[in-house]
């Protein structure tokens, strides 16, 4: 078998005020089950030892991630390697409850787009209020970027991770280079 | 361009994240119903001026459903609410009541 | 003549000139110059043409309100037409041309129009050119053409970049004037987020030009202090050149921000359209002076009050040796004064207003040595290109000359108009203000917002508040209702800032001049100076019996420029009134409509130009189609190959060539584009039951079945292959386009009517590359990649299996849409391009060719496969495609099952799906329609079906059709006509809809 390549093969965008890179392949595992149950709950915690996270929050714990996607369903965000493995636990756990659990990492495309202009490129694209008050670190966001549906979160202050669909990852990567472009820093985002 | 709070997710966004799906609380009729249930559930909408149920889905979003109580005319927005109901809540009628006296008799 | 001062110019820095061209004459100016600046200071007193009768036409105001000064700027990917001179910041190089004139500015042809003015009256489009009919496309139309329009249209690709910014805010305060500033400052106190918006690049506003002070100091000390205290705040974000553009539902507000207009050669994007979401809008617009009617007073010379007292103050620039001003209130006495203080003469002062007591000013100007005339006014100004004179009567009078002023420059004042266009845009309503002689918001009237609370205030002049004093007192105030709106609160200790107060005599109305012009002088009065609307043409529009102001404006075009009638709306206005004997509340306003002022088309395009116009869906293998001559079909947002040429073929070549292969040999097709979703629950079945037309939920665990599914209406909507995975998993695979759209409907159905069934959904359409292998030597291909049986006994027909397959892991489904041997392959996407180039590796000895979209229709089509979106187009149901078959009679319900039986679903005269097979072999044109016999109701001839796909089939070298007509099936054999398009009738006989391999032994091997 080959090596997974993702969409755009780390295709990297350097500009002055912000940097994008394509990361990726990123494992992901998206789970829809009743997110209160204690099945739900235990199988996270036996396959990725991680907690459901808050709404709208993603936690992060060992390399491993888990992003609150709606009332139902979650998103795990793990090592591209350990997708079967963790999947094979996630199920083991959830035999007998109603639940689903299926491998996504191969439909989306996976940005860091970091830099000191960082949330203002993302402003630029996507209708949501980045405003450091407003926005930190932790949060999970699901929203359009340009005209695209996306979701993003910033694992650490002047950085955002992005996942988009697979098939649009040129064109996300191509807009927020457009968003990214010299001269263009707004100046607004003050900490 | 309208600002709505999704009920699901908690999140309060533009209308750009949404997605509108006409008029809510609408009964399926089918087999066993008469022609003129099904014309009533297929084609009759209320379309009114003024207080308005409505379902919305939060497209760029969660990706649920929810419904939105609203005045098509100032756009006054009442609260929103959850999908999985045949009625809207008590406490929301009141509210509409208490803004809007007599709208059950227009609409 | 308009000349540069020696002294004075708040604005410009006189130690760093500036050139530039204007109609590639060479001109210098200063850095902090508007073009309009620049160029009176260089005697450019001749800037354009009006509209309709080509006069000549100059700078009338200093700001967005200019009506007449527009002008081609730049050029290229730079050139900009009906830019405002008023608005353009000079930067060196800068090349401005003027329009709407032929062979040139100072001799145009088209002025010969003026002679004709009285031959075109308000609605004269509209009398000429109805009759007679003929001669409207020929003759009517190109003059009209010709002649319409302001600058020329851009010819070459535009090569700025543009972009959008999505901003968030308490408070958004739109202008940056004293009152905005005041605004804000007592808003930022109480820790709001505040953000505010100057359209110019310099703050203060009018302020400094018209002098007073705030808090004992000059007006100018308050505005530094003010500014600095708001930078220095966290919560507050100023920007410059940036207008409110438009106010809109819910606190949404466009801000346009010019980034590098006035600095072309800056990096980054030359506009930013700010998309403001705000919790409480403070519009702080100020005001616009108001031209008075008289005859000539469009002559170049002629300019307001207010402007010509901003080019002497702000640029150091005099428009004229000799100054005549005309007014009805006591502001234009400062644009006297301030002409005295450059040394620059006055020679008088027409004062419409009967008043028997001076004012201070009148006071002050006759202790300046000039001639205040009172009850007077202007008859006539003497002039063509530039003003040489005034005639001066009374007001009261009918225009009788008393007197002669030689002059060349004339500074009017009809009194002040608040900027309500902001508080309009959304709702807010207006009053009639009856000391101003104006139209301001009415507080009770407000814009209402998402919670049916007010959302917009407003501060300063833009209230009507025109007194300095008064003007910082209602900005103070509107912020501080603005914050009760927010449930915020002003600190205790927050205080207002307190401006100086002018005793001032009050003004009055004047709308014609003098009061009872004859209609020479009527005809030559203008309103709206860039549409050419005169006081004679609101009049025979009133006349003619347009008595309402939204008509009035359309019939005369008055305010319907680029201006939108900044200046001649309320005189049309008063104008209509008297003439209908109405008070000028009841006539009422036009409505007043986003944007403010003219923004850049490309700005609201934003980023969304060029390679990301719209976003462009790429499979896995989507590189290797395009190195290897694919030729792109969009289908939806993706692009799928429609054929892939090879040597020198013609694309309909390549894909007779493809499907001929296919069939003999073997094809490969990327199908990464079609839907699958994963249903899953205890429930999936019974759910599947209810979205398909046939039965899911008996379906054996590593089966396939194809269904269909309608939606309520009975109507088809999508089709596809569904799997059983395991006991509680089904797996379906939708069209291209129903991926995201059947997702969406399923989830509808589980969340707004099923919430109790335990069903979960999963779109995996994009984990999956899915690639059909098709033809007779496609299980050889498979075999020689070697890994899991493949075989008929081991996979048969219409079943699937989980395997490997020449190392990559993949799930094979033995499904067909072509009617030959194939399997359809999904392997995750992130290997899709590896396994698809091992499949064109191996199947190098085995006639292996891909095959695009087309020959994918044709193959489908030979076998009378229906295709969602050909033959359904949002009316056919089941029955009407002969699918008897896929309707589970089993089933107590299912989405359309009820509607079937509706009395016009259930009509036997319902078109229905047969082949068609032209008589000599020619191809049908897609979408003709079969004529009968007789007449419709409209005199049209009847219509018996149309063909709903047709293509040439290269197996059967013929074309082929599929259609739909009426009692179709019954009428085997009957040939049909179908006129097309191309004035040639096709005779089609109607045939089986499966032209090849009807018993289907090909695919089943």
């Amino acid at each position: 078998m080959s090596d997974p390549v993702s969409a755009l093969k780390n295709a990297t965008y350097v500009a002055d005020i912000a940097e994008i890179k394509e990361v990726g392949p990123v494992g992901m595992i998206t789970l829809r089950g009743d997110l209160a149950s204690k099945p739900v709950q235990k199988a996270c915690m036996t396959a990725a030892g991680l907690k459901i996270p808050q709404q709208r929050h993603c936690f992060t714990q060992d390399g491993n991630s888990i992003a609150w996607m709606s009332p139902d369903e979650v998103l795990i965000i793990c090592a591209y390697d350990d997708v079967a493995a963790m999947l094979g636990k996630l199920n083991n756990a959830l035999k007998g409850s109603h639940a689903l659990a299926a491998n996504v990492s191969d439909a989306r495309a996976v940005f860091d787009v970091s830099g000191p202009s960082a949330r203002e490129v993302m402003a630029k694209l996507a209708p949501v209020d980045l405003d450091p008050s407003q926005f930190t670190a932790g949060m999970f966001r699901r929203t359009r970027i340009a005209q695209v549906p996306a979701a993003f979160w910033m694992p650490q202050e002047d950085m955002f991770r992005v996942i988009c669909f697979r098939s649009v990852a040129q064109y996300v990567f191509d807009v927020l280079g457009v968003a990214a472009q010299p001269g263009s820093e707004v100046g607004v985002f003050r900490r | 361009m309208l600002i709505v709070s999704c009920p699901n997710c908690g999140i309060t966004a533009e209308e750009t994240e949404f997605h509108a799906h006409g008029e809510a609380h609408i009964t399926r009729h089918t087999v066993g119903s008469s022609d003129d249930q099904m014309e009533t559930y297929l084609f009759m909408r209320k379309n009114p001026k003024g207080v308005h149920f409505e379902r919305w889905r939060h497209q760029n979003g969660c990706g649920k459903w929810f419904h939105m109580a609203r005045d098509t005319m100032t756009l006054e927005v009442f609260g929103t609410y959850s999908a999985q109901t045949y009625n809207p809540p008590k406490d929301l009628l009141a509210e509409i009541d208490a803004k809007r006296p007599g709208w059950r008799d227009v609409s | 003549m308009s000349t540069r001062l020696a002294t004075g110019g708040r604005l410009i820095n006189k130690s760093n000139t500036v050139k530039f061209r204007f109609n590639g004459k060479h001109m210098h100016g200063y850095e902090g110059d508007t073009l309009a600046s620049a160029l009176l200071a260089n005697d450019q007193m001749l800037v354009g043409r009006s509209f309709k009768y080509h006069r000549p036409r100059g700078i009338v105001a200093a700001g967005p309100e200019e009506p007449n000064a527009l002008v081609n700027l730049g050029s290229e990917g730079k050139f900009e037409p009906n830019a405002r001179v008023t608005t353009t910041e000079l930067f060196d190089g800068l090349r401005a041309e003027s329009q709407n004139h032929w062979p040139s500015l100072e001799f145009d042809v088209g002025a010969i129009n003026k002679h004709l003015s009285r031959f075109l009256p308000a609605g004269f489009y509209y009398k000429m050119f109805i009759h007679p009919r003929p001669l409207w496309k020929h003759v009517y139309e190109p003059i009209i053409r010709h002649s319409a329009g302001l600058g020329r249209a851009p010819k070459t690709r535009d090569e700025d970049t543009y972009e959008h910014f999505y901003a968030f805010c308490d408070v958004l305060v739109v202008g940056g004037g004293v009152a905005g500033l005041e605004a804000a400052r007592a808003a930022a106190l109480s820790g709001a987020r505040v953000i505010v918006l100057e359209q110019t690049a310099h703050w203060g506003g009018r302020t400094p030009v018209d002098g007073g002070e705030i808090d004992g100091a000059p007006a100018q000390t308050w505005i530094d202090a003010t500014l600095a205290q708001l930078a220095g705040m966290q919560n507050v974000t100023l920007r410059t050149r940036t207008m409110g553009a438009g106010v809109y539902d819910h606190g949404y507000v466009l801000g346009y921000e010019q980034l590098t207009d006035h600095d072309p050669d800056k990096p980054g994007p030359r506009h930013r359209l700010w998309r403001i979401r705000a919790g409480h809008v403070i519009t702080a617009t100020g005001a616009i002076e108001r031209p008075l009617s008289f005859a000539g007073n469009d002559i170049p010379g002629v300019m307001l009050a207010a402007a010509v007292r901003d080019y002497v103050v702000n640029f150091g620039v005099s428009v004229g040796d000799r100054t005549v001003v005309v007014t009805n209130n006591d502001d234009a006495y400062h644009t006297a004064f301030a002409l005295k203080h450059a040394g620059l003469d006055v020679p008088a002062i027409l004062d419409a207003r009967d008043i028997k007591q001076d004012s201070e000013v009148m006071t002050q100007a006759r202790a300046l040595g000039i001639r205040v005339m009172m009850g007077h006014a202007i008859s006539s100004v003497k002039g063509g290109k530039r003003v040489t004179g005034v005639t001066v009567c009374a007001q009261a009078g009918e225009g009788a000359v008393l007197e002669e002023i030689s002059c060349d420059a004339v500074a009017m004042s009809g009194g002040w108009s608040p900027v309500v266009h902001l508080w309009s845009h959304c709702g807010g309503k207006l009053i009639w203000d009856e000391v101003n002689a104006c139209f301001s918001p009415d507080p009770d009237r407000p814009p209402k917002g998402a919670d049916g609370g007010q959302f917009v205030s407003t501060a300063g002049a833009a209230s009507g508040s025109f007194q300095l004093d008064d003007a910082l007192n209602d900005a103070f105030a509107a912020a501080d209702g603005t914050l009760r709106c927010l449930g915020m609160k002003l600190p205790r200790e927050a205080k207002a800032a307190k401006g100086s107060r002018r005793e001032e005599a009050p003004m009055a109305p004047v709308w014609l001049m003098p009061q009872g012009a004859s209609v020479k002088l009527r005809e030559k009065a203008w309103l709206d100076y860039q549409n050419d609307v005169k006081v004679s043409d609101v009049r025979l529009a009133a006349q003619e019996g347009f008595v309402s102001v939204e008509h009035a404006k359309r019939y005369t075009t008055l305010g319907m420029a680029t201006d939108q009638g900044k200046l001649s709306n309320i005189n049309g206005l008063a104008t209509l009134a008297n003439a209908l004997g109405e008070a000028i509340p009841n006539v009422g306003t036009t409505t007043f409509r986003p944007p403010y002022h003219p923004i850049s088309m490309a700005s609201i395009g934003g980023e969304a130009r060029d390679a990301v116009f719209q976003p462009i869906r790429r499979t896995p293998m989507h590189d290797w189609h395009d190195a290897n001559g694919a030729e792109w079909e969009p289908v939806g947002q993706w692009r799928r190959p429609y054929a892939y040429r090879r040597g020198g073929e013609s694309t309909h070549d390549a894909v007779s060539n493809e499907v001929k292969n296919t069939r003999e040999n073997m094809g490969l097709l990327d199908a990464s584009t079609l839907g699958k979703l994963i249903v899953k629950g205890p429930d999936a079945g019974k759910f599947l039951d209810m979205l398909y037309t046939n039965m899911m939920s008996t379906l054996k665990i590593g089966k396939c079945r194809y269904g269909l599914m309608c939606n309520d209406n009975g109507f088809l909507i999508d089709d596809g292959v569904v799997a059983r995975i395991d006991e509680d998993t089904w797996l379906c695979h939708t069209t291209t386009g129903g991926a995201e759209s059947i997702h969406a409907h399923m989830e509808e159905w589980l969340q707004t009517e099923w919430w109790d069934w335990k069903v979960y959904v999963a779109n995996v359409t994009e984990q999956f590359a899915q690639i059909a292998v098709v033809g007779p030597n496609a299980r050889k291909a498979l075999e020689k990649l070697g890994g899991m049986d493949v075989s008929k006994e081991a996979l048969g027909f219409m079943e699937w299996a989980d395997g490997e397959i020449g190392g990559f892991k993949c799930r094979v489904y033995r499904i067909s849409f072509s009617g030959e041997l194939s399997y359809e392959i999904a392997v995750n996407a992130s290997v899709g391009l590896a396994f698809w180039e091992a499949l064109m590796a191996v199947g190098e000895d085995l006639g292996l060719r891909p095959y695009g979209t087309e020959a994918l229709h044709i193959l489908r089509a030979e076998k009378g496969f229906i295709m969602i979106g050909d033959e359904t187009d949002g009316t056919v149901i089941p029955q009407d495609l002969n699918l008897h078959w896929a309707l589970s009679k089993k089933k107590e319900d299912y989405l359309g099952k009820r509607a079937h039986l509706r009395s016009h679903m259930a009509d036997p005269n319902r078109w229905k799906l047969v082949g068609l097979e032209t008589v000599d072999g020619a191809v049908l044109p897609d979408g003709a329609y079969a004529v009968g016999t007789g007449k419709n109701d409209n005199g049209q001839r009847n219509m018996i079906g149309r063909v709903t796909s047709s293509y040439y089939s290269p197996t059967l070298d013929k074309g082929i059709a599929m259609g739909l007509v009426h009692n179709g099936p019954d009428r085997m054999g009957e040939v049909l006509e179908f006129p097309g398009t191309d004035g040639v009738t096709y005779s089609a006989r109607i045939v089986d809809p499966v032209f090849y391999d009807k018993e289907g032994e090909k695919q089943n091997v």
